[in-house]
């Protein structure tokens, strides 16, 4: 079997092996999906309208940003990336595979939520799935280089817990999930340009359900776009085989400059 | 002359302003074992994660089959099997599926009659933390020569394993020199380099201090010869009588202990004397100096300087 193919195999099932992975993957994002359900949709009629997108970003930040550089940084702190690196595993398979199979998750979530939430909360379902789909991509590719690039950059797993914590937070009380984005104080609006899900979740709401929003579908589309490729870009420089970090020639304070996209849209949208 | 598997010339690695290793060279040839021996500190570590790849020397060269660990890529981890001191597989990893996945980096059909060879039948779906200390370094073992490469680094092989799989390693360890099979053996367990290296190299500061076959190592010492001598009246730890050729004594486990430069003539004038004071012999104990010995010597010399 090539190598490329048996270990994305591996680290797909993996994530069902891992309790924490499993929890992020599934449990965590279903659970609250289920529970936000029950009762947003009660408290707040209008949130039926929102609530896939919602659920979607909630997902893909459980998978991505809670799930995905945790295992990095322990496989790195347990000497597996040195026993890649003698057996012959390329940085790129190191990095990359994971992002992948979190994305396989991550869409079976998204699939997940999709088929119930009409049946059981009477969620609305996109208008448009054309840029709605492109949306989920691009949130998986959004995110996933951010986690990438945290479980690089992280020097141990209290570390990463606090980065994605930094993220994930905010993002959940700003970002538009809970409450619309046109509801928040624009001082407060500012601060949430600089937030990935807030660009997402108004790409959604714009494009997949026809909603006028703050934001031009093309400009959530770039701002995200160049993001992520800074991410990338700066995940593959910043790694580092083990813990030692003999083999990084960059400082990982260099990962700030992947927020700069979002930071300059926040100037220009309020 | 056998083609060199592994040379080093003048290595050097550095970390900030401390020196790990201080220009050392050697050579290892195809089916010979090769030790390096050193406290903690010495340079061991470094210079095997130098020859695996992992770390840049800082001066001098390393090669393996003439390829540079650094820039050989794939070429050269086909070189090279490394059993680690600690395995470094994820968790979840099933014997079976590591197998599968080194193997492939590596190019290879996947060797699982491997793993029932090293007593890990019945084993292919255990995730690796289900494994024994001694089952984990075995898998480490099996995927380090699952490739058949032409060198192999143990680091600290035998580390926390009981006798028999500890036995059953040295075995493999013998059949894989047998087979042409150059291996670089890094231990503190010094009868275990004894038994199996068939050069060494002691560590110490960074430097190599000492060089040569185990018996050559050895017969460089002061070259006295330990006779233990253990008596019904142990008349021998009482009386302080001083005997021929003896330049060092002392006691042990009601053992009266010396040191001879000619174990013969001590030997005899021991018996004589036990005889004479009608003190039954009960044990004797004639023994080389051991490498450990030889060790501790060049150890404790180098930190005196």
């Amino acid at each position: 079997m090539n190598a490329f193919v048996a270990h994305t195999v591996y680290d797909f099932r993996s994530a069902f092996r891992n309790p924490s992975q499993l929890l992020m993957n599934y449990l965590f994002p279903i659970g609250v999906y289920l529970i936000l359900g029950l009762i947003m949709t009660q408290i707040n009629p209008l949130f039926a309208k929102s609530m896939v997108p919602a659920m979607i970003l909630l997902a893909g930040m459980a998978s991505f940003l809670l799930g995905l550089p945790g295992p990095l940084v322990e496989a790195r702190e347990a000497g597996v990336f040195r026993s890649y690196k003698i057996n012959g595993v390329p940085a790129f398979s190191i990095l990359f595979i994971p992002v992948l199979t979190t994305v396989f998750h991550f869409l079976i979530a998204c699939i997940l939520i999709l088929l119930t939430a009409a049946p059981l909360f009477h969620g609305e379902l996109p208008t448009n799935w054309g840029p709605f789909a492109l949306v989920t991509l691009l949130a998986a590719l959004g995110y996933g280089s951010l986690g990438a690039l945290i479980g690089v950059i992280s020097g141990n797993s209290r570390v990463t817990v606090m980065l994605t914590q930094l993220i994930f937070l905010p993002s959940m009380l700003l970002g538009g999930l809970m409450v619309p984005l046109s509801m928040l104080p624009a001082s407060i609006r500012g601060i949430a340009y600089i937030l990935p899900t807030t660009h997402l979740m108004q790409a959604f709401l714009g494009a997949g359900y026809g909603e006028a929003t703050g934001e031009s579908f093309t400009t959530a589309i770039i701002v995200l776009a160049a993001s992520s490729a800074l991410s990338l870009g700066l995940a593959a420089r910043l790694f580092s085989w083990d813990k030692q970090g003999d083999s990084r020639r960059v400082s990982p304070a260099a990962a700030i400059v992947s927020l700069a996209p979002f930071i300059v849209s926040a100037f220009f949208l309020k | 002359m056998a083609e060199t598997v592994v040379n080093v010339k003048d290595f050097r690695k550095r970390y900030g302003s401390t020196v790990a290793v201080d220009g050392i060279s050697f050579e290892v040839l195809p089916g010979e074992i090769f030790g390096l021996l050193g406290p903690n500190g010495a340079g061991k570590t470094s210079t095997l994660e130098s020859l695996e790849g992992l770390r840049r020397p800082d001066g001098g060269s390393i090669s393996v089959m003439g390829v540079d660990p650094q820039h050989g890529g794939s070429r050269f981890r086909n070189l090279i099997g490394v059993q680690l001191q600690s395995s470094g597989l994820p968790a979840t990893m099933q014997v079976g599926e590591a197998m599968h996945l080194f193997c492939a980096y590596h190019g290879v059909s996947s060797r699982l009659d491997l793993i029932g060879r090293l007593g890990l039948a019945g084993k292919e779906r255990n995730q690796f933390r289900q494994l024994s200390t001694g089952q984990q370094r075995r898998l480490a073992l099996a995927l380090a020569i699952a490739h058949r490469p032409p060198l192999v680094l143990f680091d600290e092989p035998t580390a926390g394993l009981d006798v028999e799989s500890r036995n059953e390693l040295h075995l493999l360890m013998q059949e894989l020199r047998e087979s042409g099979t150059a291996i670089i053996l890094a231990t503190h367990d010094m009868s275990e380099a004894e038994k199996l290296a068939d050069r060494i190299a002691i560590l110490l500061g960074g430097r190599i201090v000492a060089t040569g076959t185990p018996r050559e190592i050895t017969a460089a010492g002061s070259g006295l010869t330990k006779i233990s001598v253990r008596s019904e009246r142990s008349i021998l730890s009482r009386n302080g009588v001083r005997f021929p050729a003896v330049e060092r004594s002392g006691e042990h486990d009601e053992y009266a202990i010396y040191f001879s430069a000619d174990p013969g003539r001590t030997v005899a004038s021991l018996l004589s004397h036990l005889s004479e004071n009608r003190d039954p012999l009960i044990d004797l104990r004639v023994e080389r100096p051991s490498l450990e010995e030889r060790f501790l010597e060049i150890t404790t010399q180098g930190e005196k300087r």
